[in-house]
């Protein structure tokens, strides 16, 4: 019993490091745009398989080809930000929720087109794990939480040394305040879609590394990153990350009570709580 | 023989029509009328797909069925179902913002799904529930004469609705919230009831879908088909208005059953999944509409108020 949860509670660490690199994302368009992004579990979806682009047909190895996705991923984020909600954006911030609806529907049925629907991953074959006595852990989860950290740790570096990440925060923080002082509001947005989509395809990466690339991978993620976003407070990238890790947790710790199946519920669970007893998140006051 | 292929094509796709278009009635008054941004369509579409499926069916071992109840007592058993449901979701709901309550009803909608999903039991799983039988022997004309009632009834009780003092409460409410409750208007009861009543239609959809299809799983109500092509058809015809709900679900069901045939003209080899590609058009019409025409065809007109001239 013990052991078991232990290995729950590691497993819970491994999947809060992933929703935690797409709840930072969520968090900042939640705060700045002030919408609900639906396409965000598609945008990891997207940066797996830019990922399995350059693993399979040049043979990268997964990290190498990481950076690359990352890239791909933001671009992908800044241009559909700037063909379709630029547009739509002084209209209302429903408008641009259901615009996001689509959005996700035309990036997932793309990547189904492209790679077609059947299951892949990275590296076929099976990883030998380690055994510590009851507990296992395979290489690529202490890859996945190390290169999570590293992403963590230069979010925080970007967040806080740089001026476009002040402002960032800024805009996040008090949007008018923000605009009254002079920020350029058009810059802030492009890289704030840039930053969550890379984010998003790591987290996609480290996903499919975990598991294995589906089309619908990145959505069915959705709803613990939202769950994630609301238990932090939206629009605190901090609360977002210790969110991630909660949700996670909790997520995998459930299936000793409950059928696995469930997991999004317990999710959604969390998420609803947290909207009745504490709807600005755990986190209080500023970032 | 043409012809008659033709002619029981176009029964399928008008019985189809007809299901969506209640749909979209009951989305107008969650979302046109009152503001609600209920994005969980497709629960409320299942839970009345399988009350009604369980209620009329015969004996099995593999899902709480064996009441063979008839017809309409299973389309008002799905409502009954519906309402303690609608009103726990619209009670947790209630106070949260648009993107919240979207978030929410999704997330419940979802969990709905899971739930017809994985409890054997209750509804045989994934396998799902077949032999749910149209009623009174009809084919699908026949049976299109019963959606048919069933949409003309529903779209005159929702049009009282809108040009009843409780629609312009809706409509102020989501106009300006604010202004309305100073106005010393129970907004969270207003929201309920809207809530509640759209999802009891969004039910009867349901329960018309079950006898139509004679059959329910769960793939039914993923969020593509039972959520979004709802919304499509809605924002497309005009949110707020019913005619516009009504030719949203014709137009936007003509599209996509035409997308069908396109995927199956281009050769495979360029679009790889014609399901996908399917997908993509709808998902690129959504964004069009909305950047273009974001009123929809058939703008919101306002009822004039009592006493008004003209």
């Amino acid at each position: 019993m013990m052991s078991e949860t232990l290995q729950l509670l590691i497993n819970g660490l491994l999947l809060g490091s992933i929703l935690a690199l797409g709840a930072v994302g969520a968090t900042m368009i939640f705060g700045i745009l002030r919408f609900a992004h639906f396409a965000h579990g598609d945008f990891m979806t997207v940066g797996a398989y830019s990922a399995l682009l350059f693993v399979s047909a040049l043979g990268l190895p997964v990290l190498a080809a990481l950076p690359v996705a990352m890239l791909m991923t933001a671009g992908v984020a800044v241009a559909v930000d700037q063909v379709v909600y630029r547009r739509i954006r002084r209209v209302a911030p429903v408008i641009l929720l259901i615009s996001s609806f689509a959005t996700a529907l035309i990036l997932r049925s793309l990547v189904q087109m492209i790679w077609g629907s059947s299951n892949q991953v990275y590296v076929s074959g099976i990883q030998l794990p380690w055994r510590f006595g009851p507990i296992t852990l395979k290489p690529d989860h202490l890859i996945i939480f190390a290169a999570a950290v590293v992403l963590v740790v230069l979010t925080h570096l970007f967040l806080t040394r740089t001026r476009m990440g002040k402002a960032m925060r800024a805009m996040s923080d008090n949007m008018d305040l923000a605009l009254v002082t002079g920020i350029p509001a058009e810059r802030v947005i492009m890289w704030t879609w840039a930053v969550g989509g890379a984010l998003a395809a790591a987290a996609g990466v480290f996903l499919a590394m975990d598991t294995r690339l589906h089309p619908n991978m990145g959505w069915t993620l959705l709803l613990p990153i939202f769950a994630a976003t609301i238990l932090g407070g939206i629009g605190r990238p901090y609360g977002a990350i210790l969110g991630g890790f909660v949700i996670g947790c909790a997520m995998e710790l459930s299936t000793l009570i409950i059928p696995g199946a469930y997991k999004p519920g317990v999710a959604f669970a969390i998420m609803v709580l947290t909207l009745i007893v504490r709807p600005q998140g755990i986190i209080r006051g500023t970032l | 023989m043409e012809l008659l292929g033709l002619l029981s094509y176009a029964l399928f796709f008008l019985n189809l029509v007809g299901i969506y278009a209640i749909l979209a009635l009951g989305l107008n008054m969650q979302w046109g009328f009152t503001g609600q941004f209920n994005i969980g369509i497709a629960g409320f579409f299942a839970v009345g797909a399988y009350s009604a499926a369980i209620l009329t069916t015969g004996p099995s071992e593999d899902w709480l069925g064996g009441f063979g109840l008839p017809f309409f007592v299973g389309i008002i058993g799905a409502v009954l179902i519906t309402i303690p449901v609608a009103l726990l979701v619209g009670r947790i709901t209630a106070r949260l913002r648009a993107d919240y309550l979207a978030i929410a009803t999704i997330g419940i909608a979802e969990i709905i799904r899971l739930i017809f999903q994985n409890e054997d039991w209750l509804s045989n799983g994934v396998r799902g529930i077949p032999g749910v039988a149209k009623p009174f022997g009809v084919g699908n004309g026949g049976y299109l004469v019963i959606v048919g009632a069933f949409v003309a009834l529903i779209y005159v009780l929702v049009e009282l609705a809108r040009r009843s003092p409780w629609g312009r409460v809706l409509r102020a409410i989501r106009d300006n919230e604010a202004a309305t409750a100073a106005a010393g208007k129970d907004i969270a009861r207003f929201r309920l009831e809207a809530f509640v009543v759209g999802s009891c239609i969004m039910s009867v959809g349901g329960a018309l879908y079950a006898h139509f299809l004679g059959f329910v799983g769960p793939e039914s109500f993923r969020p593509l088909y039972g959520t979004f092509l709802v919304w499509v058809m809605l924002i497309a015809g005009g949110s707020g208005n019913n005619n516009g709900a009504l030719l949203g679900a014709l137009i936007v069901w003509m599209i996509w059953s035409a997308t069908e045939m396109l995927a199956g003209l281009i050769p495979q080899a360029l679009i790889g999944s014609p399901s996908a590609f399917r997908v993509l058009l709808i998902g690129v019409l959504l964004q069009v509409i909305l950047v273009t025409r974001p009123a929809g065809l058939l703008p919101e007109k306002r009822p004039p108020l009592p006493g008004a001239s003209r």
